[in-house]
């Protein structure tokens, strides 16, 4: 190769590359970078700003809000998360029993996910009505008085959970089918010869088998939860009190209400330590847990 | 293939009409609230809103399909819908195409460093730029018009990394007979890369417009009239003017969800492949 032909090589990389690099340089890279600077300063948008050092990070220690968010957030997503990936893969797991009419059933139960947050958010608070809503009427067939859903100190926040799980169980649904389908029939057949029960096949071939398909939503779903806000947002808008107000649902009350933009973006960045922290975790964890052939 | 992961009872038979109910009622339970949604549209406002909700319409108003349309502009709030997604999606998609082309197939000096600071930011939350974006696009004077609606979603590095994936699995033979037969190198992306990439673009395109279409944080922040204004926001609206008169509120929500659902039954083979292609790639 001839340093001139080189030559052109990278005049013809850089012009395949600028128009992306152009835009994610100012409006991707740039803010991060941004979020760093500005989280080091008081900040209102009306007046200029002034250097606080690493005071708004310690603001962080004595604000009851941020904590009861970060809580909040908490239960929700490990609540979530398990109950979602529970749904996932049951649903997975049946519609693999080799049923013929198996993409129409995938369709109809991916549906959820395939619809706009805020719309569904106002028929799940039409369905939590407390007297006489569809959800309290089904409680009501088995004897069980159901409370009032959304104001209610203890049950807004699982009524969030259990409307997130439905809209989100599809994804993981989805890739576990297509981890299912993937997994060699001989396996299956070796384990019987062996005298496996269905139970031991399950925890020996199908596990183990779908382990890198369960990390993956794992992680995801995390990372997906702790980024919750529009459901919280339209169906209780952070109340009763602050019960579910949630990580991202402060930043954005902090960032666009209070105007405190230095605050914000502190909060953002805690925010973004917490999932890293997490998923590092899960990273270490999946040496020890998740079986990889090849 | 198709394996029984599980097998629920010693007769066949028995089992599978057993999985063929529990698919139907769980598919049944699954679609309740999306239905709900529409029947509570179609009743009256008596009915919607008295005291003990009713779940079948006892009479059908197709009528509060206009009643919506004229209580808040939900079809100009559509249109922006429209813009803003299709917007990025456009955008996205052929700029990442371009960069991804040259991170899996050119040598240039700092590929590698250059690549590595897109991969960085593939983890960061949106979170974390949604502050700086909001000052750099207020000072730009763009809060509430269409490029600072679009511009800040169109460069994630996630369409950069995914395509870069693909592209490295075609097999550069094609190409290089391509480059033999005269062709230059945007030739060969445009006739050689780009037809045999279409199943990966309209993927990440499918996944980029239904995301945007779903986005309420940025278009809640940067418009702030009916001029940018998209439909996720514009139900919010339409709640505070309308408060729980339910058959309107969900006819509005029915309205903003039928497009998107249309798309995923139009889309899904792409959809789909780009759930798993996602899932599988940790293997």
């Amino acid at each position: 190769m001839t340093p001139r032909w080189r030559n052109k090589e990278t005049i013809a990389a850089w012009l395949f590359i600028l128009p992306s690099l152009i835009g994610f340089l100012i409006f991707t890279a740039g803010p991060v970078v941004a979020a760093g600077v500005i989280s080091l300063l008081n900040w209102n948008l009306f007046s200029s700003p002034t250097f606080a050092g690493l005071r708004n990070f310690a603001r962080l220690g004595p604000d009851p809000t941020f904590w009861s968010a970060l809580g909040n957030t908490a239960y929700f997503t490990f609540l979530s998360v398990p109950l979602t990936m529970l749904v996932s893969l049951a649903l997975a797991l049946l519609l693999n029993q080799g049923l013929r009419r198996i993409a129409v059933f995938r369709s109809l139960l991916l549906l959820p996910y395939a619809t706009i947050t805020v719309a569904v958010a106002f028929v799940w608070i039409w369905l939590y009505i407390p007297h006489g809503g569809l959800v309290n009427t089904v409680l009501g067939w088995f004897g069980v008085a159901g409370p009032a859903w959304l104001i209610s100190d203890h049950w807004a926040m699982p009524a969030l959970i259990a409307m997130s799980v439905w809209k989100s169980f599809g994804f993981g649904m989805v890739v576990f089918l297509a981890g299912l389908q993937a997994i060699p029939q001989q396996l299956y057949e070796a384990a019987r010869v062996d005298g496996s029960s269905a139970w031991q096949s399950f925890r020996n071939v199908t596990v183990p088998m779908l382990s890198p398909a369960l990390f993956f939503v794992i992680v995801t779903s995390i990372i997906g939860s702790f980024q919750v806000f529009d459901q919280a947002l339209i169906m209780t808008n952070g109340g009763p009190g602050s019960r579910t107000t949630t990580l991202v649902m402060y930043i954005y009350r902090t960032g666009f209400e209070n105007y405190d933009q230095g605050y914000a973006a502190a909060q953002s960045l805690v925010l973004f330590g917490f999932i890293v922290v997490i998923t590092a975790a899960q990273f270490v964890l999946q040496r020890r847990l998740v079986h990889y052939d090849n | 293939m198709t394996t029984e992961a599980l097998p629920l009872l010693k007769n066949p038979v028995a089992t599978r009409r057993l999985v063929v109910f529990a698919c139907f009622l769980v598919t049944a339970m699954t679609l309740v609230p999306v239905v709900m949604m529409v029947l509570v549209a179609f009743q009256s406002d008596a009915e919607s809103m008295a005291a003990q909700p009713s779940f079948w319409p006892s009479s059908w108003h197709p009528e509060n399909l206009q009643r919506a349309f004229e209580l808040v502009p939900l079809g100009h709030y559509l249109l922006n819908t429209i813009i803003f997604a299709a917007g990025t999606t456009l955008l996205e998609t052929v700029t990442a195409a371009l960069a991804a082309y040259a991170f899996a197939r050119l040598n240039f000096p700092g590929r590698g460093w250059l690549f590595g600071i897109y991969l960085a930011t593939l983890m960061i939350p949106s979170q974390v730029t949604l502050i700086p974006q909001f000052i750099l696009v207020a000072k730009l004077q763009g809060i509430d018009t269409w490029p600072g609606m679009i511009l800040p979603h169109a460069f994630t590095a996630i369409g950069v990394f995914l395509l870069r994936q693909f592209f490295l699995g075609i097999p550069r033979d094609y190409e290089e007979a391509a480059r033999l037969d005269g062709a230059n190198r945007w030739q060969a992306f445009i006739r050689v890369i780009v037809p045999l990439a279409v199943p990966a673009i309209a993927t990440l395109a499918v996944f980029k417009f239904i995301g945007q279409w779903n986005n309420l944080l940025w278009p809640l922040v940067i418009s702030n009239s009916d001029s940018t204004r998209t439909a996720a926001v514009g139900l919010q609206v339409f709640q505070d003017i309308n408060g729980t008169q339910w058959n309107l509120l969900l006819m509005a929500a029915t309205i903003t969800t039928v497009p998107l659902i249309v798309l995923f039954f139009l889309t899904q083979r792409w959809f789909i492949k780009g759930i798993t292609m996602s899932g599988l790639g940790g293997r």
